[in-house]
């Protein structure tokens, strides 16, 4: 029975470790979903114009990786909430979208790595969604169409403890409930 | 007929097996002992009841219970010589040369009344001879586990002077499955992992559950509205009450020592600050007013004051508050992240996660003496618990990235490990004295 559980445990482990490595490593790369990009074919095929990238506007960049719609992901420093220099854009970015349309919303869901304890990383993945929402704010967005969820540490998107793993933990996502 | 007959044993036959499969277990293994533990000798207990005797094994029980606490080494069972049913035969010289220090004797009867259990017994110690306790447990007819915890109990109060926890229950939460398949259970177990119950289960994440001191209910966090949400439940009945579910952060409850009171850590304002809410009227009031992540309260014993984690001086620390609010006060002071406060039951010291580095262990202050000290090796260790007693102290660790409980003696002699057979184990809460 000892045998048995012990061949148990070990299968265990290695569902979860390959699992853990199939998690793409780059998660502010946008979910390509088949439906949408034959319809976004389909629309240039009508069209005949591909969106301009930089057109922050234009609800199609959200599936085209030239622009910075496409990323909807802002990584932190440990136990820290300021908007890195290099994630300005992109949060400007999505700030241009949402004021340009009144009936987009977003949800920005706060998180944690797992250094600390669960619920001061709750504040902290809060303090990180305020600091993101504080900045679409500023550019223009209405608080009404801004929202912020903290899951802490309990919604890790990689499970090994070490910085490789933890820098992608300590972030912000960015989801549209309504473009 | 037959192959019905046979199909429904295969039936049941694959169910059993199913069961004991996904039944959650704790192993406990003590990875650090003590040298001056205590030889004592549990003798088995003879079952002088009518009809066949009981499942649990008494003397089994007491043994582990006493083994768990590392304050004694209790004989094996195949190196007892002799295994004497009264006090007449018991042979004190024969102990003296196996080294045994103490001798426990007893049988178990039927209860009077025939719906239960007595569990009738002696401690001797070998070098006196003298009888130090005898003593008679009733116990109901389900129970005779639970009345095992409780002669332990006695024996463990009875030589070290500190009552026993071996009768009290532990909660804990156990996530299980990964991505969309990810399910988190909230457990109570006895407090050797025997037995487990679950109390609530959910695929969204579970946290921070928190006994009341009757030890009827547990307060917990939960995400299944999509936020976080406090909610109150009765263990016994399952039924259960949603105390706060606003805008934000609604995480860390804490039920106030008369139980009247709920402490919890609330951001509708904006950022996270404490409040205390009447569990009765269901009126709250602030306890702290700072733009700082306020978080994590901790009753002092005789309620008065709250202990919290703040980031107000720029990393977490542990500050005290009245609990009618006012002015905090800073208690830790040492090194960079000291979090998730528990108060030892005399209110004489608190346990942290304090983290250094990468690192994270759980330290002890003596709050007189201001004295600090690391009691657990690490790497992440976190949510610490004090037993009723103040013995042991609780905690979630990880190893081999999974989260596993273990305890560990509030000196730091000794430490063990509590194995759950499935699942990553995190969040424990050890109950008060259930009466």
């Amino acid at each position: 029975m000892n045998t048995t559980w012990r061949l148990l445990l070990a299968l265990v482990f290695a569902v979860a470790i390959s699992a853990c490595k199939t998690t793409p490593p780059e998660t502010d790369e946008p979910v390509t979903d088949s439906t949408d990009t034959t319809s976004s074919v389909k629309e240039e095929a009508t069209t005949s114009a591909a969106p301009n990238p930089r057109d922050y506007t234009d609800e199609r960049n959200f599936d085209n990786s030239q622009s910075l719609l496409s990323k909807r992901v802002i990584y932190f420093d440990f136990d820290k909430s300021q908007v890195k220099a290099e994630y300005r854009a992109i949060v400007a970015a999505h700030a241009s979208y949402v004021s340009a349309h009144g009936s987009a919303r977003v949800t920005l869901e706060g998180h944690a790595d797992e250094r600390g304890t669960r619920e001061y990383n709750l504040g902290l993945g809060e303090r990180r969604g305020n600091a993101i929402s504080g900045l679409l704010s500023a550019a223009g967005a209405r608080g009404s169409q801004l929202d912020t969820v903290s899951y802490g540490e309990e919604r890790p998107v990689c499970r090994v403890s070490d910085e490789d793993c933890w820098w992608q933990n300590r972030r912000v996502e960015i989801i549209y409930t309504a473009r | 007929m037959m192959i019905e007959i046979m199909q429904k044993l295969m039936y049941a036959l694959v169910l059993l097996l199913f069961s004991q499969l996904t039944q959650a277990k704790l192993e406990i293994e003590i990875v650090q002992g003590n040298a001056s533990a205590l030889p004592i000798a549990i003798i088995p207990m003879q079952w002088h009841g009518s009809g066949p005797p009981p499942l649990t094994d008494v003397a089994e029980v007491v043994s582990s219970d006493l083994y768990r606490s590392g304050l004694f080494a209790p004989l094996d069972e195949e190196d007892m010589v002799d295994r004497p049913v009264d006090a007449e035969s018991i042979r004190f010289g024969t102990w003296r040369l196996l080294k045994v220090d103490y001798v426990v004797i007893g049988r178990v009867n039927d209860a009077p009344d025939g719906n239960g259990f007595d569990v009738v017994y002696e401690l001797f110690d070998v070098h006196t001879q003298e009888r130090l306790l005898s003593q008679i447990t009733s116990v109901g007819l389900g129970d005779l586990r639970f009345g095992s915890h409780r002669v332990a109990d006695a024996i463990y109060e009875k030589l070290t002077g500190v009552p026993g926890a071996f009768s009290t229950r532990i909660a804990y939460v156990s996530a299980t499955g990964l991505g969309k398949d990810q399910n988190y259970q909230l457990f109570v177990a006895d407090a050797d992992g025997f037995n487990p119950q679950p109390v609530v289960g959910s695929p969204e994440p579970l946290l921070s559950p928190n006994w009341s001191h009757d030890g009827q209910r547990l307060a917990y966090v939960s995400f299944e509205k999509g936020n976080s949400a406090i909610y109150v439940q009765n263990v016994a009945t399952g039924a259960r009450e949603l105390v706060s579910s606003g805008k934000g952060i609604n995480g860390a409850p804490a039920f106030s020592p008369d139980d009247r009171y709920l402490a919890m850590t609330l951001s509708y304002s904006g950022n996270p600050e404490i409040y205390i809410k009447d569990l009765s009227t269901g009126q709250k009031r602030q306890i702290t007013d700072h733009w700082a992540i306020d978080t994590e309260p901790a009753w002092s014993p005789d309620g008065k004051h709250v202990y919290f984690t703040s980031d107000r001086g720029g990393r977490p620390q542990i500050y005290r508050v009245a609990a009618s609010g006012g002015k905090a006060t800073r208690i830790t002071r040492e090194g960079t992240y000291n979090a998730r406060v528990t108060i030892s039951p005399d209110g004489s010291r608190i346990a942290i996660a304090q983290g250094r580095g990468n690192e994270y262990r759980i330290a002890i202050l003596e709050l007189e003496t201001g004295r600090m000290r690391t009691l657990t090796p690490g790497v992440l260790d976190e949510s610490p618990s004090f037993a009723p007693n103040g013995s042991m102290i609780l905690y979630a660790t990880r190893e081999d990235s999974r989260g596993v409980l273990a305890a560990v003696s509030a000196d730091g002699n000794v430490r063990q490990r509590l194995i759950l057979t499935e699942g990553d184990v995190r969040e424990p809460a050890w109950s008060p004295v259930i009466r």
